[in-house]
């Protein structure tokens, strides 16, 4: 598999989802899975597949003494790896920079230089599909499709990619060629095409130009909080109605904000929180004062780890009015420690959840109503709060193994 | 020889307008007009005025032999009269044949006989005086909302006077007993049962287009059941002749055909009331809990199963007894219309028959927020802070002032009347 992010160290959801995914796949008992990302750390949970770094792959053959790799790799991988995969540089890739090693730097984000990083993962995977041994090859998103298109290309295995979000959804429909060119390209090369909801399916097939056919959902569950329960709610006078997540158009925050707007037209008893951060902020605390309900809307900035969860669970109502969310697992995690959710019909989740309050992330007066209903009837919220944890915890990574394993099969 | 014993049901809720919290104290009309004119009239066009033609002619081609009976809620009659009056009129034909009867129901279809039994009562009674005043004749059978039935539902409408009830075949009630004769009340001999026969009535309403049924089969399966079982009863939502059963499925031909078939295999068509007077009961039948027509468990469970339905009926039926002592129409038929079954079936979340909402939470929310505006209004004519009897003792001090004054007044008049002998002297 090439993926991008892989738990501790992940920017965004596609890590999340990466490792659940492997996880609930590594259940079945003849399935082992290598994953490559670009630059490991160390400390990257291995006990269910083997974690391959980009960064400690040689491309260009540099002669080095065991000892020094030692010295250098030690910590990674084992040297024999490394003179073993060094076996696999079959092309010559002197044009890229490289270090004493031959290996490339990666870094793992998203830099500004990312189209190139994106080709030097070809390079990478140019040695990986010479040298490893394995039956399929699995792409997350956009940024490894062209590593996972050569490798079928010098490999001959069968190509499968998994779409987590598009270029659609990221810019709301103003697309850059670039991005679409290596999206479309990588489609055009998979065997077969998994979406994260029937959503992003819709958009792949018709944007993409893809046949219907060879695109499947597969939707992301949500690892078990173990926890859990160690995630308490005060009691508070006010309930607590909760944003979270980057504040950028994609996630609708000023829809949030007007909702806000309607219920402290009745009732007083509600405070509004808006947790993250993103290129909206100050346009938000701007509406927010405009609006003159600063004394009951509160920003909180970014929030990570435990704090999410906290957050979560210290709300009466969490709230996710994306405009276009291919599949949004946080209303998940809030259901998990008990707090019901407002979700946008236009986010994949919503197709696998129903107890959770859906609506058009348009439809303000839709929202409000959900809020006020939700802090002003307890028989609601107690019924989305137990009935939803319920469902959440029957959304299991391992069923969605299964599935991936069902059209690895069907490509094989 | 056999008896055949058909009831159907017609109902149909006014169905609520999107409602939302701001509207709560600003706009008092809860209904969504358009919506409710165009389901009344799909049903009317497609069900129940081609259903009546056909049982007219059903009637006349049998020379008044083929009989059944209607039970048609309060709500509905209101909704036929304002958009649909040539149903009433229609059925009033068929009342004047005979050959049909026309059932006592709570007016408001409502969960009253379970939640409210001075609600059911007065429900009860309104209903009667409306279909007397309608059809001309005073219902003395009772078909209950979703047939729910329980002992102790079974004593009220036996006090009202009420000789007949329908009941459904439940297991858990019926245990081995056959539906087909005539039963009674488990400590009220006098209040006869008739248990819908569940399988003859699916095979009719559910499976006539997938079983290929024929009016011919279906009376011979009749026809060939143990002789000593002597009543068959079959009843369901009359919309399955021409909505759940299309015209195209040759569901009004099957009617058509049925009294002829009848005949030749010598069955009886009766109505509720004139059978439980002929029988004897074959025996008591027990209900310690009530029981409904829905599902496989025949309980509650459709309308009262979860924390929404729970807490919507607890709010509602909570201002019951005050409600009662108001005098507002508006607000007195708001409460009637607010009770139809058919808002809390919309909650549930494994079986939301019917619903238009999205979601049993979507149908929870617009209802709840009508039910705020309702018991505002409720509060604002009488306030919480006086309780139940001292507002009863109020308005009846208020209620009976006109007749006070008048009292005193002769008083004075008597006195006066009195006075200037007493001056003069």
């Amino acid at each position: 598999m090439f993926g991008w992010e892989f738990p501790p160290h992940i920017l965004g959801g596609l890590g999340t989802a990466s490792y659940g995914l492997t996880k609930g796949m590594a259940m079945q008992d003849d399935m082992e899975i290598t994953f490559v990302i670009p630059k490991p750390h160390g400390d990257e949970d291995q006990s269910f597949l083997k974690i391959i770094g980009a960064c400690n792959v040689p491309v260009v053959w540099k002669e080095n003494t065991w000892d020094h790799v030692n010295s250098r790799l030690g910590n990674l991988m084992h040297p024999d790896e490394y003179f073993w995969l060094r076996n696999g540089i079959k092309y010559d890739f002197n044009r890229i920079h490289t270090n004493d090693l031959g290996c490339i730097g990666f870094s793992g984000r998203y830099p500004d230089n990312l189209i190139e990083e994106i080709s030097n993962y070809e390079a990478i995977a140019s040695v990986l599909a010479h040298q490893l041994d394995f039956d399929i090859i699995h792409s997350h998103d956009w940024l490894t499709f062209p590593a996972g298109a050569f490798a079928k290309q010098i490999s001959g295995k069968p190509l499968v990619i998994h779409v987590h979000a598009t270029d659609f959804d990221r810019s709301r429909g103003q697309v850059n060629p670039i991005v679409y060119g290596i999206e479309k390209r990588g489609m055009d090369a998979a065997d077969h095409i998994m979406t994260v909801s029937d959503l992003t399916r819709k958009i792949v097939i018709e944007k993409y130009h893809q046949d219907p056919r060879k695109v499947t959902t597969v939707h992301n569950a949500v690892d078990p909080l173990p926890d859990a329960d160690s995630f308490t709610k005060t009691i508070r006078k006010d309930k607590i109605v909760t944003f979270l997540g980057r504040i950028t158009m994609q996630k609708g925050p000023e829809y949030f904000v007007e909702a806000a707007y309607q219920v402290l037209q009745k009732t007083k008893d509600v405070r509004f929180v808006m947790a993250g951060n993103g290129d909206m902020m100050n346009a938000m605390i701007d509406l927010v004062a405009k609006r003159n309900i600063a004394d009951k809307f509160h920003f909180t900035g970014f929030l990570k780890g435990r704090q999410v969860h906290e957050m979560l669970a210290q709300s009466d109502v969490y709230i996710m009015p994306s405009v276009s969310e291919p599949f949004g697992i946080s209303p998940l995690e809030a259901m998990q420690v008990g707090t019901p959710s407002i979700i946008s019909k236009q986010s994949g989740c919503a197709e696998i959840l129903s107890h959770a309050i859906k609506i058009d992330y348009w439809d303000i007066d839709a929202m409000a109503d959900a809020i006020y209903a939700i802090v002003k009837n307890p028989a609601m919220h107690k019924s989305l709060q137990e009935l939803g944890r319920n469902e959440v915890n029957n959304i299991r990574w391992q069923d969605a193994g299964l599935k991936v394993r069902a059209i690895y099969e069907s490509v094989m | 020889m056999k008896n055949l014993c058909f009831y159907f049901q017609v109902h149909q809720p006014l169905r609520l307008k999107r409602y939302r919290f701001f509207d709560i104290g600003q706009d008092h009309y809860y209904y969504d007009d358009f919506q409710t004119e165009e389901r009344i009239r799909y049903l009317v066009n497609q069900a129940y005025l081609p259903a009546n033609r056909t049982i007219a002619e059903m009637i006349r081609s049998s020379n008044g032999k083929f009989k059944c009976s209607f039970s048609i809620s309060g709500i509905a009659l209101e909704q036929f009269e304002q958009y649909a009056p040539e149903v009433i009129d229609s059925f009033k034909e068929l009342a004047k044949t005979g050959s049909v009867e026309f059932l006592a129901e709570p007016y408001a279809h409502s969960l009253s006989s379970v939640l409210d039994t001075d609600e059911f009562v007065q429900q009860v009674k309104i209903h009667a005086d409306k279909i007397e005043a309608v059809f001309g004749k005073r219902p003395t059978a009772l078909f209950n909302a979703e047939l729910i039935y329980s002992d102790e539902i079974g004593e009220i409408v036996s006090k009202m006077g009420y000789k007949t009830m329908i009941i459904d075949e439940a297991k858990h009630v019926m245990g081995w007993k056959s539906p087909n004769f005539v039963y009674s009340h488990s400590y009220i001999s006098k209040l006869k049962l008739l248990v819908r026969n569940h399988k003859l009535s699916d095979d009719l309403s559910f499976r006539f287009s997938s079983l290929s049924l024929t009016a011919e089969n279906y009376i011979n399966w009749i026809a060939s059941m143990p002789e000593d079982q002597t009543l068959i009863n079959i009843g369901f939502g009359y919309e399955v002749f021409g909505v759940i059963q299309s015209a195209q499925s040759g569901i009004f031909d099957f009617l058509k055909a049925l009294p002829y078939h009848a005949m030749e295999q010598q069955l009886n068509f009766v109505l509720p009331s004139e059978i439980s007077k002929k029988s004897d009961s074959a025996g008591n039948l027990s209900s310690p809990y009530p029981m409904s027509w829905v599902g496989n468990d025949k309980d509650l469970t459709p309308w009262n199963g979860n924390d929404l339905q729970h807490e919507a009926l607890t709010k509602l039926y909570a201002v019951g007894e005050r409600v009662r002592l108001c005098s507002d129409k508006p607000l007195l038929h708001d409460w009637l219309m607010l009770q139809s079954t058919d808002h809390f079936r919309y909650m549930s979340h494994k079986d939301p028959s019917g619903s238009h909402y999205e979601s049993a939470y979507d149908a929870f929310m617009n209802y709840m927020n009508v039910l705020a505006d309702f018991l505002e209004r409720v509060d604002t004519q009488y306030p919480t802070t006086i309780e139940n009897e001292e507002l009863n003792e109020l308005l009846k001090t208020i209620n009976h002032q006109e007749e006070e004054i008048k009292n005193l007044e002769d008083e004075v008049k008597k006195l006066k009347a009195k006075k200037p002998k007493v001056v003069s002297k």
